[in-house]
């Protein structure tokens, strides 16, 4: 878990009392709309339709029992009871008062938080694996690193003023679990044959209108030279994108528009102009950074699981539960458990101040004081004993968060869309809660095993919609919500940009049209395949049909 | 005809013109104006910094909102249609 430094401190109570004094200027009307939209937009500041929205960085996913139960007390007392995860990693409150705002910022910093990079165009809040520091697979936990990354990005000041906002996502591991090829850059922690660390430095990836998943500029940077490279990247990006079209301004556009190679020589000639010395990653705060992050005081596993296996065989909710979100920890007698934040029929990533306040209570019951948010719009308690996952599972039931669905057709990420949102075309939350009940039978949930189903209310697609197995984009067509559908998109290290499959459907047309998709893949699928399998083996067509079936 | 909206400054609500220059926070209570007074009222409202923020003109008829932006006007005035901030939630 990060902790605050005295720069971090100071940095973001100076911060507030000038967002403070900014505010009261904008409240009196010595500033206009026009002065202080950049000034609230450096802060999380947003208007939506219905109110401001504050948007909270969760610094890579992590927090710790305090902080969440910040977030419930500012949801209870400034909104009305509840948050909204983001796909960033972030929470929404989407009806705090301007007036408020100051208020909120302060109760944030006395937990160590605030709501700086989560707009404008700045390096935003970096993110990563939600299951850094568990994962078997890992080659070094990532967190140490966005820790790294974010002090050093933290009011740059030659990257304050970005052609657009730039977003960083560290993996350290080669399955990616974070939608890492989707970010400005990302960063896959990896080692040279002499066995020394070092990054895979991915480029240019974005979703919105133009989507692109990223390509490798370096196959290998060493460890110690990560900032001197993203100054060079950030520099060249900083001095050749585009700052006259909103729609061409983000890194991917530049790196498409040069191509790959002499993107890679500008950002090459700009490392070699760079002094090194200053950039240079020191070693001794790696050092100080990662014991922030050292392994729990884990108990030895006992040599055999009494409670969790007594559960397992009396318990047929608590037994799925487990198969499906459960994700295994590499230490032995631990699991990682999934918060599926996807109730039948509810808003995903939506928390009630309650709900906070329970899960920090398991937090620190069960986890070592630690929750993390993930991009799926869930929440992940990240070290669980096996045997504690009995009662924690019958905890969560009595706060309504035992669905079993992580990873499953009802685990839908989606945006707020038009219900919130003022760049929204079309809503999202109806059309997620539609398709959560139509696919609510846990039996065929379970058949139909992993898949990611992602709705975003826009083609700015905050709701992943490119890059879900099966995406869903909401459109306006004269005053009417249609629906986009798009197949064979992948957030994972074989990441891909899904395909329209033919005209919209209406709303109520989208559920019924996503469960004859699902069920064509039951129909047709080898043994052993997920959906994405079977559809990049046989291709849209069959699914084609299934959706354009009824119509 | 034309409805004028804005949000107001202090807590972000959405607000219409009503009679008598009052602004009210019930759609219902919306004045309808012709072009050249939705105009003059419009820059009232746009030189009134420190009580709106973003004023606009809708374009309606005594029925109601235009279709274009009608779904979008329409959560503006009842609210979200889905989720926490529905009044029986």
């Amino acid at each position: 878990m990060y902790r605050y430094d005295e720069f971090d401190s100071r940095l973001v109570a100076e911060r507030i009392e000038q967002f403070s004094d900014q505010v009261a200027r904008r409240l009196d009307g010595r500033l206009t709309e026009d002065q202080f939209k950049p000034l609230r937009l450096m802060n999380g500041v947003y208007l939506q339709l219905h109110a401001y929205m504050l948007r909270v960085a969760i610094p890579y996913g992590e927090l710790n029992a305090a902080r969440l139960r910040a977030l419930a007390d500012i949801a209870r007392r400034y909104d009305k009871g509840y948050g909204h995860f983001t796909t960033r990693t972030n929470i929404q409150f989407n009806w705090p008062a301007l007036v408020d705002v100051p208020h909120i910022l302060k109760d944030l910093a006395r937990v160590e938080m605030h709501a700086i990079q989560t707009s404008g165009n700045c390096i935003r809040n970096v993110t990563t694996d939600a299951l850094a520091g568990i994962a078997a697979d890992e080659v070094e936990d990532p967190r140490p690193w966005c820790e790294l990354i974010r002090q050093w990005s933290t009011f740059h000041p030659e990257f304050t003023f970005l052609p657009r906002k730039f977003k960083i996502a560290v993996i350290g591991a080669p399955k990616d679990r974070a939608a890492m090829r989707t970010h400005d850059i990302g960063l896959e922690i990896v080692r040279d044959d002499t066995g020394a660390l070092g990054f895979r430095l991915f480029v240019g990836g974005g979703q919105g209108r133009l989507p692109h998943i990223a390509s490798e500029l370096k196959s290998f940077i060493p460890a110690e030279e990560l900032f001197a490279w993203l100054t060079a990247t950030l520099r060249v990006y900083n001095r050749h994108g585009r700052r006259d079209n909103i729609h061409k301004a983000r890194i991917k556009i530049l790196v498409a528009s040069l191509g790959l190679d002499a993107f890679r020589a500008e950002v090459e000639e700009a490392f070699a102009a760079l002094p090194k010395a200053p950039l240079a990653v020191p070693e001794a705060e790696v050092e100080r950074i990662k014991a922030y992050f050292a392994p729990r005081p884990y108990a030895a596993a006992p040599p055999r699981f009494a409670a969790f296996d007594r559960a397992l065989m009396t318990d047929p909710a608590f037994a799925r539960w487990t198969r499906n979100n459960l994700r295994p920890h590499k230490q032995p007698g631990y699991a990682a458990v999934v918060i599926s934040l996807k109730p039948v029929g509810g808003v995903p990533g939506d928390a009630t101040a309650e709900q906070m306040d329970r899960v920090a209570d398991l937090a620190e019951r069960f986890s070592f004081d630690q929750v993390r948010v993930t991009y799926e719009q869930n929440l992940l308690l990240p070290h669980v004993a096996m045997d504690d996952l009995p009662e924690l599972h019958a905890a969560l039931g009595r706060a309504g968060l035992a669905e079993a669905n992580a990873g499953l057709a009802a685990d839908i990420i989606s945006c707020p869309g038009l219900d919130y949102c003022s760049l929204a075309n079309a809503r999202s939350i109806p059309v997620a809660q539609a398709l959560s009940e139509r696919l609510s039978d846990p039996v065929f949930q379970d058949a139909v095993g992993e898949v990611r189903i992602n709705i975003s209310g826009c083609i700015n697609a905050c709701g992943h919609h490119h890059v879900g197995h099966i995406g869903i984009l909401g459109v306006d067509k004269q005053g009417e919500e249609f629906y986009q559908i798009t197949l064979g998109g992948s957030p994972d290290e074989t990441a891909s940009i899904g395909q329209i499959v033919g005209k919209g459907l209406p709303g109520e047309a989208v559920a019924p049209a996503i469960e004859r998709v699902l069920k064509a893949y039951l129909a047709r699928r080898d043994a052993g395949e997920r959906f994405i399998d079977t559809l990049r083996r046989l291709g849209a067509d069959p699914f084609k049909e299934a959706i354009y079936e009824a119509a | 005809m034309k409805i004028l909206t804005a949000n107001r400054l202090a807590d972000g609500a959405v607000v219409w013109l009503a009679l008598g220059g009052r602004w009210s926070t019930e759609f219902e209570d919306a004045v309808r104006l012709d072009p050249e007074p939705a105009a003059a009222a419009l820059a009232q409202a746009e030189a009134q910094p420190g009580r709106f923020v973003a004023p606009y003109l809708i374009e309606a008829d005594a029925a109601g909102v235009e279709r274009r932006e009608r779904l979008r006007e329409s959560i503006r005035a009842d609210g979200p249609t889905a989720g926490h901030s529905l009044e029986n939630v």
